[in-house]
């Protein structure tokens, strides 16, 4: 049973600094430094980590108040914040990547890109709630919008549904990956719904 | 994630080719085309090659290769699609080893004088090999040069002496499922089929491929014995072919019956016809600079001059 002292000292390091290994990778693949290869299209590979680690730090955020719940322990929530940090940090390297080097900041693709291609909109919209998202993080954004914080942060679960469509949308054949990250979405999603209809149970 | 290489030797023991490449970045930066020109000549030698590839010797060189500088042959050979090994690009390198292209024969059959089962060295025997280095783009908007090694498929169709109801060519590639694990899944419809018109089939750059960079098919791209079509996308380019058909109609291939409305049956490369998802107007050049944009793609991949008049009246939004 961590205390929050070790929380703080031991365990939010070692969670911030596992989860900068993947951009730890991507970096040295980049600048071809420490034997890292990012293969024979380096900008796709960069593309699909960046995107599948934002998604999987989404799950991961969301995972944390079922942990919460199931281990009765408070410490999850010490994590919450950085795991949602994350989850936009890879998601504007993701952005990023695609803007400067599979696009060249070239405005006339990457126009058509936001206004007729589907896959790439759904992205856009996520990518356009997870910004609020990370800009309220803050301790003073959390006490400025009282209650209405807890209202805007719910479009974390519109926001992964979205993530997970953008992922299905652009697969081209087998969608075994993606399906599996929506069936993690609807646990979770599924969890808390079952949670919130015991918990009104009780109240009445 | 380094990528393994079929021998478990890394890339850079087998190839200066990464040298190679920094050295084609720096002069083409310089704008040293006639330098790149000539470095193009200078591409990977046999020596570059793991040893395990037969040589093809006596090769002769075509007039319709282009004159941009060839990928890598462990470009070529490490990131490509072939379903029947996996999803992935780097899946079929990593997944052929087990398969076994020889021995193989051919099904010829259909509306033709001459039919019937060929091994591939009957096949082969007629046909002196020549290296012809063409564009390949992939539907995926990413493209290679690459140095094929093989004969005009015309010439082979002629042999069978196609009758006049003969107006479309079917191919069919093996079905192996335990040396080919893709092949357990149902991904697609097992065996991939592909199919062009009689006209296409007997085009001079309509190419039968038994090698690469003057050895004989690696396995993950196709061997022993696969068509090149250079103007189309990729997926028409049908690998590990054991038979060929003639019919009079328009034979099914297996990418427009997965997804009709994101893949035809001509699938030339066409930029102004957008996949429903992503754009086709531009391609990303394998092997090229890492912060060099995209590049435009052209109609036809650049073989109009060839190839257009096989579609005149044919509305090519529409025949996608
Ligand atoms: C304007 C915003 C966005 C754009 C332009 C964009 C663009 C792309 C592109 C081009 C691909 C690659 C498709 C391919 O490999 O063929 C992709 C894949 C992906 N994106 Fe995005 N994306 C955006 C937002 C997001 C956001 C916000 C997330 C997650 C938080 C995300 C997660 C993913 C995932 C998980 C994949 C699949 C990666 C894989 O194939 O393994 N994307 N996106």
């Amino acid at each position: 049973m961590p205390s929050l002292r070790q929380v703080r000292l031991i365990g939010k390091p070692v969670v911030f600094t596992a989860s900068l290994l993947p951009l730890a990778w991507l970096v040295a693949g980049a600048a071809g430094v420490g034997g890292v290869d990012l293969g024979v299209n380096p900008v796709e590979t960069i593309q699909d980590t960046a995107g599948i680690w934002a998604l999987r730090f989404l799950l991961l955020t969301l995972s944390m108040t079922p942990l919460r719940h199931a281990t009765g322990q408070a410490w999850p929530l010490q994590f919450r914040r950085m795991l949602g940090l994350f989850a936009f940090t890879y998601a504007a390297v993701h952005f990023a990547n695609y803007l400067a080097l599979d696009r060249a900041f070239d405005f006339m693709e990457i126009i058509p890109d936001l206004t007729k291609r589907p896959f790439i909109m759904v992205g856009a919209a996520a990518l356009l709630m997870l910004l609020p998202l990370a800009i309220t993080s803050t301790a003073g954004w959390r006490r400025r919008l009282g209650p209405r914080w807890i209202a805007l942060h719910r479009l974390v679960y519109p926001l992964t549904i979205l993530v997970c469509w953008h992922f299905w949308w652009q697969v081209k054949k087998d969608v075994t990956e993606p399906l599996v990250y929506s069936l993690i979405l609807a646990s979770l999603l599924g969890l808390r719904m079952w949670r919130s209809r015991r918990k009104t149970g009780m109240l009445t | 994630m380094r990528q393994r290489h079929p021998d478990g030797i890394t890339p850079s023991e087998i190839t200066p080719e990464a040298v190679f490449h920094a050295r084609r970045d720096v002069l083409r930066a310089a704008g040293f085309v006639g330098a790149a020109a000539l470095l193009a000549s200078a591409r990977a030698g046999a020596e570059d090659i793991p040893t395990r590839y037969r040589r093809l010797p006596g090769l002769k060189k075509s007039p319709y290769s282009v004159k941009e500088t060839p990928n890598s042959f462990e470009d070529i050979t490490s990131y490509n699609n072939f379903y029947e090994f996996g999803l992935d690009k780097t899946d079929p390198a990593e997944n052929a080893g087990r398969f076994r292209p020889k021995p193989w024969s051919v099904s010829i059959e259909g509306e033709a004088e001459v039919t019937g089962r060929f091994t591939l060295e009957d096949i082969l025997k007629p046909h002196p090999l020549e290296e012809r280095i063409y564009r390949f783009r992939c539907v995926e908007a990413w493209s290679m040069v690459i140095p094929w090694v093989g004969f005009p498929l015309g010439d082979l169709l002629k042999r069978f002496k196609p009758t006049s109801k003969a107006k479309y060519v079917a191919f069919e590639t093996i079905v192996r499922p335990e040396e080919m694990p893709g092949q357990k899944g149902r991904t697609l419809d097992w065996p991939y089929i592909e199919g062009l018109t009689l006209a296409e089939a007997m085009n001079p750059l309509s190419l039968m491929v038994v090698g690469v960079y003057g050895v004989e098919l690696p396995n993950q791209n196709g061997a022993p014995l696969r068509l090149i079509v250079p103007w189309k996308y990729g997926f028409k380019s049908i690998k590990s072919i054991v038979r060929i058909r003639f019919t009079d109609k328009q034979p099914r291939t297996t990418w427009s019956e997965a997804a009709p409305d994101e893949y035809g049956f001509y699938a030339n490369v066409n930029p102004e016809v957008d996949h429903p998802r992503w754009s086709q107007a531009t391609e990303r050049r394998i092997g090229s600079a890492f912060l060099a944009p995209k590049q435009r793609t052209l109609p036809f991949n650049g073989y109009g001059a060839q190839v257009a008049a096989l579609y005149k009246g044919l509305d090519l939004t529409r025949n996608y």
